[in-house]
């Protein structure tokens, strides 16, 4: 039904540009400094795939580091995603539907959202410690050692917990535009067929969350996987490496180090497991559309 | 059941209501009963989906009982009840085959297995559905769909009455008929109370034993199709009814005649004296045009239909409809009207009065 | 049904703890913070705020912000308008291919991209001013907003399309008074998206300046005095960079609310 007509990249063109300005160009210097090695004083020579062996070598320094960040990374997303997902759904089936009580909750709902991802990490760098924080003294008051400076365990928890607690309210808001899309009559059919509130919820809802849930899991696991600030304010990667996640190695290398080339091997590498893992969901999103528009 | 009472029934969407106008629906009271087919008619907003659905239970009322054979269900859930309703808008579950759909409420109701698959299997004979049992619900057409809805509601076996909201609004004017008369057939075989609320006149005229016309949230009239083409008790079933509508005009009657506008109409009975607006209403079928004497009219315009011709005509400042029987001829502006005394209607107020 | 209350009174409890926790924390003295956890203010003070509405240090870092957030939007609505007009009306060559490669864009780290930018805007000049950051925010903005727009646009007929044209509008005024119009709420969310990814981020907005147009969010965190952490200054800048994002989120709540009704995720 759509026209074709190529004319259309006239207004395209203004995106195109800026993202290319903004994606393109840069990539293209970092796969300028991922085959090549210095010796400092911007003198280069060649190096070929000499820094994605070394990456991908688990041996390797550099491999290693690489490998524990990215299996602390894929543990960190897997936790988060069982936590907010299920969350963010409860959420979405208790929240109102109208009136002064919905604003209000968008309202709070919102709030962590907009919160500066740095003052993220404050608010849970300050709360969870033993003696200034209300979490932490709370805990700590209740019998359970917990000290995220000095133990990785405690470590791990606030920051999934800083997490959770960040941007769950994304996935109930996604998951509620997706309920309110239901047509009344569905809810009317099925109390007039006597279904059980869980039969409601497992034949009706949940089939047309199908959607709105792919779309949460796949931002909620890229950006997890990218995280960088609020880790890094609270514990700055520690104790020890224990919460060095991909990102934060990334920057040591790249802007404290300054080992260009193994940074641009990484990045490359990074950003392609990124790239494998949106074309699998938006390969799924586009079978479910298609699936919707056929039955339509 | 036997029959299904509504004593009293008004509702109101707002929290405290006052005066009249509040209400959505005013206070009413209709008797129905077992194995006929009523239908529910009426403009948009009249009311007819809230008493639909204070019915079936997904709406309280705000006052009033509703009785199901005597017993007061006012009070009871939806699903005891024990009602089955189709929606303008197809409702299939996504997950399910057909025969999974159409098992669901049994399902819900813990009923063992053999007993389901037979409900079942007699239910997907009398729609035609046998052949798609094992198909996902989710790809069929819309027609098949309201019948695997409707196939929901006749499954199961005590049904008390099954209502519909609107249900062939979303189905291709084609497929309508085919539908229709599986309903019909249904209705006949198994005898049930059946309630179709529509804005479509034809509908309700050809699926409903009776007729319950509605506007503002009142019950206007109650009565087979030919009870209120005939004899319509308000001025806007007459209206509403009937295509074109009834004509109206506003008349001082004395006795047994009516004057409009200097001109005499003769009524079919002797009338007390009238207070209030009065009008007098006549269908379009049983004024004529006539080369004889008559009322003295301009003609407006003249349509041909094809198998008859309308005139619009003027009566003095009132406009009108007429018949052209064939063979009368029109030539130039003015025309003459024969009226049948015996199809005049008078009404006082909008409400249709009766002659001493 | 109370038990849906209770479900949300519980994670709206959640959520607000941690802020009020800030807000207390900026009304306090440094020597009541470390003195122990108090529920409320014992010993009030506006001192934190005071200093950081009076120390140009402090406050520019608000102004830089709201300046690169406030261009970014305008920027990525602007290019986004026109490209999501283009997917959603048309079809063209490489077009599923172009759409993927802009979402793409959108979930690719932000770290990659750190150094390659720190190099390039300094190339250019453009380092340490706002319109850095802003033009590199565009990086997963410009996608979020074509991506959110063209969903409102499908939602448009396109018999209105035509039924303009045949009236005899040009283009640009079609789109200008007409089409825009109809997809106003689809552009308050997608304005709303970019102003909050904007206004959040930080790796990016740190590396790509030092002095001038340094953002609240650098400033916060260098707060380290020779006495410790100056927790009540930390809490107040803090606070104060909730303000702007509680304002916008009150202002476009009904249109948000409208987007969501609209069931067009």
């Amino acid at each position: 039904m759509r026209a074709h007509d190529n004319r259309a990249w006239l207004l395209v063109l203004p995106v195109f540009v800026v993202v290319l300005f903004s994606a393109v160009l840069p990539l293209m210097t970092v796969v300028n400094y991922s085959v090549q090695d210095s010796f400092g004083n911007n003198q280069f020579f060649w190096n070929g795939m000499g820094w994605f062996r070394e990456l991908l070598d688990p041996s390797s320094e550099l491999g290693g580091r690489f490998l524990a960040a990215l299996v602390r990374n894929l543990a960190f997303s897997a936790m988060i995603l069982a936590i907010e997902v299920p969350l963010g759904i409860l959420v979405a089936l208790c929240m109102p539907r109208r009136g002064w009580r919905l604003a209000v909750t968008l309202v709070v709902m919102a709030l962590p959202l907009l919160v500066p991802w740095n003052v993220v990490g404050t608010i849970w760098q300050v709360f969870a410690r033993a003696d200034i924080g209300l979490f932490g003294a709370a805990v700590n008051g209740a019998g359970i050692d917990y000290n995220y400076a000095g133990e990785p365990v405690a470590a791990w928890v606030t920051v999934v917990l800083m997490d959770v607690w960040h941007w769950t309210s994304l996935v109930a808001l996604l998951c509620y535009a997706g309920l309110r899309a239901i047509p009344d009559a569905y809810y009317q059919a099925a109390k007039v067929d006597g279904a059980s509130r869980w039969a409601v919820f497992r034949h009706i809802e949940l089939p047309k969350l199908r959607r709105v849930l792919v779309i949460a899991v796949l931002l909620r696991f890229i950006d997890s996987f990218m995280i960088y600030t609020e880790p890094f304010v609270v514990t700055g990667g520690g104790p020890g490496n224990s919460t060095t996640f991909l990102s934060i190695d990334l920057v040591k290398l790249a802007l404290g180090q300054f080992d260009l080339g193994k940074a641009a091997a990484m990045s490359l590498v990074y950003n392609l497991i990124t790239l494998l893992v949106c074309w699998v969901f938006f390969t799924t999103l586009t079978q479910i559309d298609a699936r919707r528009e056929g039955a339509a | 059941m036997a029959r299904i009472t509504l004593d009293g029934i008004a509702h109101s969407y707002g929290p405290r209501p006052s005066v009249p106008d509040d209400y959505a629906l005013k206070p009413l009271h209709l008797e129905w009963k077992q194995g006929l087919a009523y239908a529910l008619l009426g403009p948009s907003g009249c009311g007819k989906t809230t008493l639909l659905n204070i019915i079936s239970g997904l709406v309280q009322p705000s006052a009033g009982r509703l009785l199901f054979d005597g017993q007061d269900v006012t009070d009871w859930s939806t699903e005891r009840r024990n009602i089955a309703q189709v929606f303008q808008f197809p409702v299939i579950y996504d997950t399910m085959t057909v025969g999974g759909n159409l098992a669901f409420p049994l399902n819900n109701r813990r009923l063992p297995r053999m007993q389901v698959q037979a409900r079942v299997a007699e239910t997907a004979a009398m729609l035609g559905l046998t052949d798609v049992l094992d198909r996902p619900a989710r790809g069929m057409s819309a027609d098949a769909k309201q019948k695997i809805s409707l196939g929901r509601g006749l499954v199961r076996q005590d049904v008390a009455a099954v209502l519909f909201d609107e249900p062939l609004t979303v189905i291709d004017p084609g497929l309508t008929w085919e539908l229709r008369s599986k309903l019909k057939a249904v209705h006949r075989a198994l005898d049930l109370l059946m309630i179709s609320v529509t804005h479509d006149q034809t509908e309700a005229l050809t699926f409903a034993d009776e007729v319950v016309v509605m506007n503002g949230g009142r019950v206007l009239q109650v009565g087979t199709p030919a009870e209120l083409f005939e004899r319509p008790d308000h001025t806007f079933v007459g209206h509403f009814i009937g295509s074109p509508g009834m004509n109206l005009l506003p008349a001082a009657v004395e006795g047994a005649r009516a004057r409009v506008d200097g001109h005499e109409l003769a009524l079919p009975g002797h009338y007390a004296k009238l207070g209030g607006r009065v009008q007098v209403g006549v269908r379009p079928d049983f004024v004529r045009l006539t080369a004889g004497p008559g009322l003295p009219v301009q003609i407006e315009r003249v349509d041909d239909l094809g198998r008859l011709r309308l005139a619009r005509v003027r009566l003095g400042d009132h406009p009108l409809v007429a018949t052209v029987p064939p063979g009368v001829p029109i030539d130039g502006v003015e025309a003459r009207l024969a009226i049948d005394p015996s199809r005049m209607h008078v009404y006082v107020d909008d409400v249709r009065v009766e002659p001493e | 049904m109370s038990a849906r209350r209770v479900v949300l009174a519980v994670y709206l409890l959640a959520l607000s703890l941690p802020i009020y926790w800030l807000i207390n924390m900026s009304f306090k003295t440094n020597t009541e913070i470390t003195s122990g956890v108090t529920l409320w203010p014992h010993e009030p003070t506006l001192a934190n705020y005071h200093r950081i509405f009076t120390d140009p240090s402090w406050y520019m870092g608000y102004v830089n912000s709201l300046s690169y957030v406030v261009i970014n939007t305008v920027l990525s609505l602007a290019c986004a308008l026109p490209a999501a007009y283009a997917f959603s009306r048309y079809r063209f060559l490489g077009d599923k291919h172009l759409f993927f490669w802009l979402l793409s864009n959108r979930m690719a780290p932000p770290a990659v991209f750190a150094l390659p930018f720190f190099n390039l805007y300094s190339a250019v000049g453009l380092f340490d001013t706002p319109w850095a950051i802003a033009l590199a925010h565009c990086l997963f903005n410009v996608p979020l907003a074509v991506w959110i727009l063209e969903g409102f646009m499908s939602g448009v007929p396109r018999e209105i399309d035509e039924t303009a044209a045949i009236d005899g509008y040009s283009f640009p005024r079609f789109f200008l008074r007409i089409f825009v119009p109809l997809i106003a709420n689809g552009i308050g969310v997608a304005a709303f998206f970019c102003f909050m990814f904007s206004w959040v981020e930080l790796l990016l907005a740190r590396t790509l300046t030092t002095v001038n147009a340094k953002p609240i969010a650098a400033i916060m965190t260098r707060t380290i005095s020779a006495s410790g952490m100056d927790w009540g200054l930390l809490a107040a800048a803090g606070v104060l960079t909730l303000v702007p994002g509680a304002l916008v989120i009150w202002f476009v709540r009904n249109h948000i609310a409208k987007g969501f009704a609209l069931g067009r995720v």
